[in-house]
């Protein structure tokens, strides 16, 4: 026996024990601990080798001695488990550490995409009268003139068409052809295209040969037809009244009718609302402030269609779209809107994802 | 329509104050658009009597005066050199404004001496420019009458705008009606005083054109002296704007105004013979505006024997007008067709207060009146002997009836209006009952009303059904007059009173408002927004120039354009937004992305009228410290595009790419995006360099969509989706082909190669090799179905798509 073969005292395991504590307190990186690991439970590893030696033991000592050695082992290994939860921690630590960024650096640039004030006062002003069961119809900017005058009940020689600077085009047709002066020529082709009754508004292009501070050469109107048995002046009222508190969002907001004359239309009215003339607010003060005109559509109108005023009637009105505009958000000029200019455009434009949707609000 | 308050007494009783007639002008369809009361600013200023006018004892030029100006004696420092003891001038006491500079005048101490106040000058006053002295009234000026009084001024003026209908309220007479109309006094009765006449009229008429003037009567006033009007008639023209010019003129102008009844004089004694109404004859007339006009056939002119003596209606001639010199003067009286009036006033750019009102058409029925009216005021102010009337021609028919129906009327309102309340109204309008039971009634109109069923023809739709037209010009003619009547009923109520009700719902959630094209519109703008372009709303003409830069083949031209750069509609929208963008530019407003959805314009008839969507990126990409900004390439304006296509739904493997884009891209970088082989959808690309170095832009790329050729989206109920269990595998496959092969060749070619196995090809890598073709890195996607692939169908898959991209585009594998 060169080396004694008797029971491996208890001070053994308890050295082994210490001398790994240390080993793995020591290891202090992935490498090291690897080490440690293989030292002691690896093929060749000091306890590895302990429980081979088990093997020779006697039944008793095996006994006795193998229950140590096993608690051992799985205190070792869960000890070295441990460690390496603690290292890997450290390691992803450091790394993330070594991976911090300076998250005060500017996000891509967002190019700014906004809606034009007069598409979202349109879309606003669909809103509302969809609600009131009003369709979308539509015309065209270059029209004959009998659908920009003679159907609606302006002649040749009529005084109002010297009021409307009409744009005429270079053309063959006696007349020329025109540049719409009002979305007026929507009537018409609705009236000879609709099955009555039917309600319609219709927002556009208008063109006026005119161009100063409040007036430009090109403009937007929207035009509304409601066309029926018993469309009366007081459902006009009542209809221009619920859009206009609903547009400038007032339930209170004072409106006036006030008599008129367009050839299209009769009786015709004018209608003002409410503002502060020195102030500039909508709604309140006691001045009036002309918004836009209307009237109940003229019998010889619906003739010119084809449509029997003995049975059918209704009323018609056109307003200005910039002039709504200008008024709902306090704009001063005119201008500006056409002018592409890209600053007005940021600071009056309108989010693409808030479209004008009554449940949402105007 | 300008006309004082007196001058509206003269017709009118009333007690109203001036805000309840200008309330009810504007409640009656008479808008008011200015009241200008010059008494208001004066109201502080009296007559005064300077009792005393002594030196300063401390400055040369002052004067310290004793002032009476009706509640004691007052110590005033005046600087005006004509201040003497015993005049009357003008005072205004410590407290008031001085017009002039808006000041409030304050007691003061001038060189040790206090002022109790001022003596005014007419600059001061703003009522002139002499400011040498103070004003010196006339020695019997009441002392302690408010100086805007004495002076007449005190008569506020008011202008209203009278709509083309109501040529009868272009007089003071008829609004003094209208207003008594609307309950606000009583109109009182006006007629012409008689004139005594034995001897005829030296002149006479002859009426060669009774088309054009049916009807004329006059009559010569022989032995006149014509001065200066006297000051009441010049106060009345001057307020509101009129300059007298003297007696004669003044009164034709003042009928004019008070009437409505635009008349003209004629130096009897400058006449050779007869005047003749007839088409001019190619001859010239030198107008009283100082201007010459060429008159034509169809002009209609007064004429003696030396040629034209006047536009009829419209503006007299210089020639025959009257003077100071004038003893016999011939007052013509006419009515003219309206529509020959308008026609030939607008021709020849003439707006005249007569035009104005024989366009509108006047009262014939006043005709001998006024002319009677005219004479005794002519004889009253400047004396001679008047003749007999002559006249030519027929007075024109002007009996008309209308019936209002008072159902009609309540169906029309939606509300009854008192039947005896409307009949009253019309009444005191003019309007003669005729005839009268439970559910109309008739009236002869009134011969100032010639809007009142005036029974115009219709102008029909061309093409009309004619039986359809029949029943509704039948139907016009019946509701003509009756909505003619309920009108004036209703604005003399007040279209106020009638109370609003919310339009009946057929449904109470409404169908959807916008049809699948319209809301297209509206997804294509907020889809472009929120891609980063900047709406934009531009003008639909612009130069002919910038027009013929983008591709305009036939030029859609403006007739009579504003400016020479807005006269010609825009053959894209693309044109007039790179014109906004060159202005950004110019402003310092680098890399603008723009858009605007609306109309260009490839011919008159309405297919020639394309709505399109376009957009425009400029310059570079933004400043990022991730990416380097690099500058907008044609594969900008094809994101923008194909993101817009996808948004609207169309199913993207249907579309193709050409290239031959118009000549405003550039050519090489451009496309054509087609569904199917003819449908052309849009185009994109970069734009030409010849159009970006015209316009001084940067480097730009643009697209446009011509949304109705979109086609709509198939509304067809989804199918159940096939979502496999089955993990997707992905290979990926590096091909080389020529230089000119198109990319989508190649992709088409993958796509195609297996129906069923392959879910998606992308194109992951594109690079260009040393001998000069071109490497493409390929990823295609494959689903298996119900089983997993094996190896060998793997293999086949990709055998199958290196055979079909060798086939169709002789790719090779690198």
């Amino acid at each position: 026996m060169t080396e004694s073969r008797g029971p491996i005292m208890q001070n053994d395991i308890d050295a082994l024990r210490e001398r790994v504590r240390a080993d793995l307190a020591a290891a202090n990186d992935l490498r090291a601990w690897d080490a440690v690991r293989v030292g002691v439970l690896g093929k060749a590893g000091a306890l590895t080798g302990l429980l081979k030696a088990l093997g020779n033991a006697t039944p008793e000592e095996r006994r006795s001695r193998g229950a140590s050695l096993n608690a051992l082992k799985q205190e070792l290994t869960e000890a070295i488990e441990a460690r390496r939860r603690v290292l890997d921690a450290e390691a992803l630590a450091a790394r993330l550490e070594a991976e911090r960024q300076d998250m005060t650096l500017p996000a891509a640039p967002a190019r700014a995409g906004l809606i034009h004030p007069i598409s979202r006062t349109i879309e606003e002003i669909i809103a509302i009268f969809g609600a009131m069961g009003f369709s979308v119809g539509e015309g065209f900017d270059i029209e004959s003139d009998w659908y920009n005058f003679g159907a609606l009940n302006i002649p040749a020689h009529h005084p109002a068409r010297a009021d409307q600077d009409t744009f005429y085009l270079v053309d063959d047709a006696v007349p020329p052809r025109l540049l719409r002066t009002q979305t007026s020529d929507v009537q018409i082709h609705s009236l000879l295209s609709a099955t009555p009754p039917f309600r319609m508004i219709a927002p556009g292009r208008t063109y006026r040969a005119d161009h100063d501070a409040t007036h430009s050469p090109m403009f937007h109107q929207c035009e509304g037809i409601a066309i029926g048995e018993a469309v009366t002046l007081a459902q006009l009222k009542g209809c221009l009244i619920d859009f206009l508190r609903a547009f400038f969002d007032d339930p209170a907001l004072k409106v006036r009718f006030r008599a008129s004359y367009f050839p299209f239309t009769e009786p015709s009215m004018e209608v003002d609302i409410g503002w502060n003339r020195r102030t500039g607010e909508i709604g309140q003060g006691g001045d009036w402030l002309e918004i836009l005109g209307s009237g109940m559509v003229h019998p010889r109108v619906l003739a010119n269609c084809g449509v029997d005023p003995r049975q059918w009637q209704g009323f018609a009105f056109g307003m200005g779209i910039e002039r709504l505009t200008m008024l709902k958000h306090g704009m001063a000029d005119l201008r500006p809107f056409y002018e592409s200019d890209l600053r007005w455009l940021r600071h009056y434009g309108f989010s693409a994802l808030a479209p004008a949707m009554l449940h949402e609000g105007l | 329509m300008k006309f004082t308050l007196s001058w509206l007494r003269r017709h009118l009783q009333t007690e109203a104050t001036l805000d309840d007639i200008a309330e009810t002008l504007n409640r009656i369809g008479l808008e008011v658009e200015e009241i200008l009361d010059r008494a208001a600013p004066l109201a502080a200023f009296r007559v005064a009597h300077v009792l005393a006018a002594a030196p300063h004892p401390n400055a040369d030029r002052l004067r310290v005066c004793q002032v009476d100006a009706g509640a004691g004696v007052i110590e005033v420092v005046c600087g005006a050199p004509n201040a003497r003891a015993g005049m009357k001038a003008v005072f205004a006491p410590p407290g008031s404004v001085i017009p002039a500079t808006g000041l409030v005048l304050k007691v003061g101490e001038i060189r040790g001496i206090k002022s109790n106040g001022m003596l005014l000058s007419m600059r001061e006053m703003n009522l002139g420019e002499d400011h040498d002295g103070i004003v010196e009234l006339a020695a019997e000026a009441p002392v302690g009458v408010p100086y805007a009084a004495y002076a007449g001024l005190d008569d506020p003026m008011i202008e209203i705008a009278v709509t083309p209908n109501r040529g009868d309220c272009l007089s003071v007479r008829g609004i003094a009606r209208d207003l008594a109309a609307a309950g606000l006094g009583t109109l009182k009765p006006w007629s012409a005083p008689a004139v005594n006449a034995d001897a005829a009229s030296v002149v006479d008429w002859r009426i060669e054109w009774p088309e054009a003037c049916p009807y004329v009567l006059g009559r010569t006033v022989r032995g006149v002296r014509n001065g200066a009007s006297p000051a009441w008639l010049q106060q009345w023209l001057s307020a509101i704007g009129l300059r007298p010019i003297s007696a004669l003129v003044d009164i034709t102008n003042f009928f004019t105004i008070d009437l409505g009844r635009p008349l003209h004089v004629f130096d009897a004694n400058l006449l050779r013979g007869n005047l003749t109404i007839r088409r001019g004859t190619d001859e010239t007339l030198a107008a009283l505006d100082g201007k010459t006009y060429r008159l034509g056939a169809d002009d209609c002119v007064i004429a003696d024997a030396s040629g034209a003596l006047s536009l009829g209606g419209i503006i007299g001639g210089a020639t025959t007008g009257c003077t100071a010199d004038t003893t016999d003067v011939f007052i013509e009286c006419a009515v003219f067709d309206p529509v020959r009036i308008a026609l030939s006033g607008r021709r020849h750019h003439i707006s005249t207060d007569a035009r104005q009102r024989f366009e509108r058409g006047i009262d014939v029925a006043l005709m001998p009146a006024a002319l009677d009216a005219a004479t005794a005021m002519v004889v009253a102010l400047c004396g001679g002997t008047p003749s007999r009337m002559t006249a030519a021609g027929t007075p024109p028919a002007t009996a008309r009836t209308a019936t209002l129906t008072h159902a009609r009327l309540a169906r029309l309102a939606g509300e009854a209006v008192p039947a005896d309340e409307a009949i009253a109204s019309l009444e005191r309008l003019g309007f003669a009952v005729i005839t009268r039971n439970e559910e109309s009634v008739s009236f002869d109109v009134p011969s100032w009303r010639n809007d009142i069923a005036a029974g115009t023809a219709l102008d029909p739709a061309p093409g009309l059904d004619p039986a359809r037209l029949a029943d509704a010009a039948a139907g016009a003619a019946v509701m003509e007059p009756e909505a003619d009547l309920a009108e004036e009923v209703l604005r003399l109520r007040g279209l106020d009173r009638i109370t609003p009700a919310s339009l009946p719902m057929a449904d109470l959630v409404p169908r959807a408002t916008l049809s699948a094209a319209q809301t297209r519109v509206q997804r294509a703008r907020r889809l472009l927004a929120t891609r980063g372009l900047l709406e934009c709303v531009t003008f639909s003409f612009t130069d002919a120039a910038t027009a013929a830069r983008f591709g305009a083949q036939t030029l859609v031209r403006v007739a009579n354009p504003i400016a020479a750069d807005l006269d010609t509609m825009r053959p894209t929208v693309l044109a007039t937004l790179a014109l906004a963008a060159r202005a950004n530019v110019a402003r310092g407003q680098a890399d603008p992305c723009l858009f605007e959805i609306g109309p260009a314009f490839r011919g008159l008839a309405q297919d020639g009228q394309l709505r399109q969507a376009a957009g425009l990126r400029v310059g570079a990409t933004p400043l990022d410290w991730r990416k380097p900004a690099r500058a907008i390439d044609a594969f900008d304006a094809k994101d923008d595009l194909w993101a817009l296509l996808t948004s609207l739904g169309l199913p993207m493997d249907s579309l193709s790419v050409t290239a031959d884009a118009p000549g405003y891209y550039h050519p090489g970088q451009s496309g054509t995006v087609r569904q199917g082989p003819k449908l052309v959808l849009g185009y994109f690309g970069l734009l030409h360099p010849g159009i970006i170095a015209a316009l001084d832009l940067p480097q730009s790329a643009g697209f446009e969509l011509f949304l109705d050729a979109v086609p709509e989206p198939k509304r067809r109920r989804r199918a159940a989706p096939d979502l496999p269990n089955l993990q997707p595998l992905r290979r990926d496959f590096a091909f080389v082909v020529a230089p000119e092969m198109p990319a989508e060749t190649v992709l088409r070619a993958v796509r195609g190669a297996e129906r069923h196995l392959i879910a998606g090809v992308s194109l992951f890598d594109r690079f260009v090799l040393p001998d000069g073709s071109v490497s493409l890195g390929v990823q295609v996607v494959l689903q298996p179905g119900a089983q997993t692939l094996t190896d060998a169908e793997i293999e086949a898959v990709s055998a199958r798509i290196i055979a079909a991209a060798g086939k169709a585009a002789g790719a090779v594998l690198r």
